[in-house]
């Protein structure tokens, strides 16, 4: 549970933040093994895009995709907010960066599926 | 106020020293208008003496009241216990971040250190024979500074900042807010001891820009944005400007 001190948005977004560094931070060795495969073993590759075809694999993606939108915003968020001047609404703001890597998601999901 | 009332509060206080505690349960007569102070005060003065707290001002003035109050920082002698709980039941501990010294006292003294290392001792830019420095109130660097020199050193910030509980070193939100005024204030000698100050270790880029400070200063100050004002300023420094 979250504790109580914890419960407001700020926190929220930092800890969403926190959490898709931390799981991109995973994804990023494994992405580029599957890529170098294309070079060392091609059929391994293929049979790794046969796989990524399933639809529970799609979604994974999407989720991928949607930690990654929302670390990007959410970084340039915190860039402006540390390096440009100050602005009163750093919660929309918060929020906004969340809403568009939520729409960045959501359009890829559309796409590939 | 009467104590005729039969209504009554379920309250936890944690009772113990450095080497540990635990929470004791009391029951405490609701009144109206009652501040988690009275209710501290009344099991003190009504259940048990030995109950050790800290406060003087009880009107938000002093910084000394603030407790763990239901899992929150709060100052307690403005808090109402109807505006924390809606149940009758009221869990009251020391501040976190904090050597506790015995119940529901801790010792400040991490926390005043902290002020001295970010650079917070005023260092007069001219003697008593040179005459003041002129400062506009209206002036860009004075209005930043005036932002945050109603802080009251209540703690609540830092009790509130995981950053500080993850990292004993980091300097925390108010000791940072005051070296901010500082830094805007034509008064002080030698602001770029400030600035280096708060730029060597345990100082502002600790910071994670989660504005629990922000959140619950009592006074409504807003350290987080005086820590990003530390940060956009050192690190332009760096870039020579
Ligand atoms: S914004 Fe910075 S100072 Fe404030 S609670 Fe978070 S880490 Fe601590
Ligand atoms: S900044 Fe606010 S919460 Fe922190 S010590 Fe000062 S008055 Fe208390
Ligand atoms: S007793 Fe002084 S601020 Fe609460």
């Amino acid at each position: 549970m979250i504790r109580p001190h914890r419960s407001h948005p700020l926190w929220i977004a930092f800890i969403l933040h926190r959490i898709s560094g931390v799981v991109l931070a995973l994804f990023l060795p494994i992405h580029f093994y599957v890529l170098s495969l294309a070079l060392t073993d091609p059929t391994a590759l293929d049979g790794f895009l046969r796989f990524s075809d399933l639809f529970v694999v799609k979604i994974l993606e999407t989720v991928l995709v949607l930690l990654l939108a929302v670390h990007l915003f959410g970084g340039l968020r915190l860039m402006a907010m540390e390096l440009l001047p100050w602005t009163n609404w750093q919660k929309s703001l918060a929020a906004s960066s969340i809403a568009l890597g939520s729409a960045v998601a959501c359009l890829f999901f559309l796409k590939v599926v | 106020m009467t104590d005729s009332n039969t209504e009554t509060l379920n309250v936890s206080v944690w009772r113990g020293d450095a080497s540990g505690g635990q929470f004791r349960d009391y029951q405490v007569p609701v009144q109206e208008n009652q501040t988690v102070l009275d209710v501290v005060t009344w099991i003190q003065q009504k259940i048990d003496d030995t109950l050790s707290y800290r406060f003087a001002c009880r009107v938000g003035m002093c910084g000394s009241c603030a407790m763990t109050v239901n899992g929150e920082p709060r100052w307690t002698c403005r808090t109402h216990v109807n505006r924390v709980t809606q149940s009758s039941s009221l869990e009251i501990g020391p501040l976190r971040n904090l050597p506790v010294i015995k119940d529901l006292t801790t010792d400040m003294d991490p926390f005043f250190d902290k002020w001295t290392k970010a650079g917070g001792t005023h260092r007069a830019s001219r003697s008593r024979n040179d005459g003041m420095v002129p400062v506009d109130p209206a002036s860009k660097e004075r209005m930043i500074a005036s932002e945050g020199i109603e802080c009251i050193n209540c703690a609540v910030c830092y009790a509130a900042c995981d950053t500080v509980a993850a990292n004993p070193q980091y300097l925390g939100p108010a000791s940072l807010q005051r070296a901010w005024t500082l830094v805007n204030d034509e008064k002080h000698d030698d602001r770029s001891a400030v600035l280096r100050a708060v730029a060597a270790e345990g100082g502002c880029y600790n910071c994670h820009s989660h504005g629990s400070c922000t959140r619950y200063c009592p006074v409504e100050l807003n350290p987080m944005k005086a820590v990003a004002g530390l940060k956009r300023t050192t690190v332009a420094k760096l870039w020579g400007k």
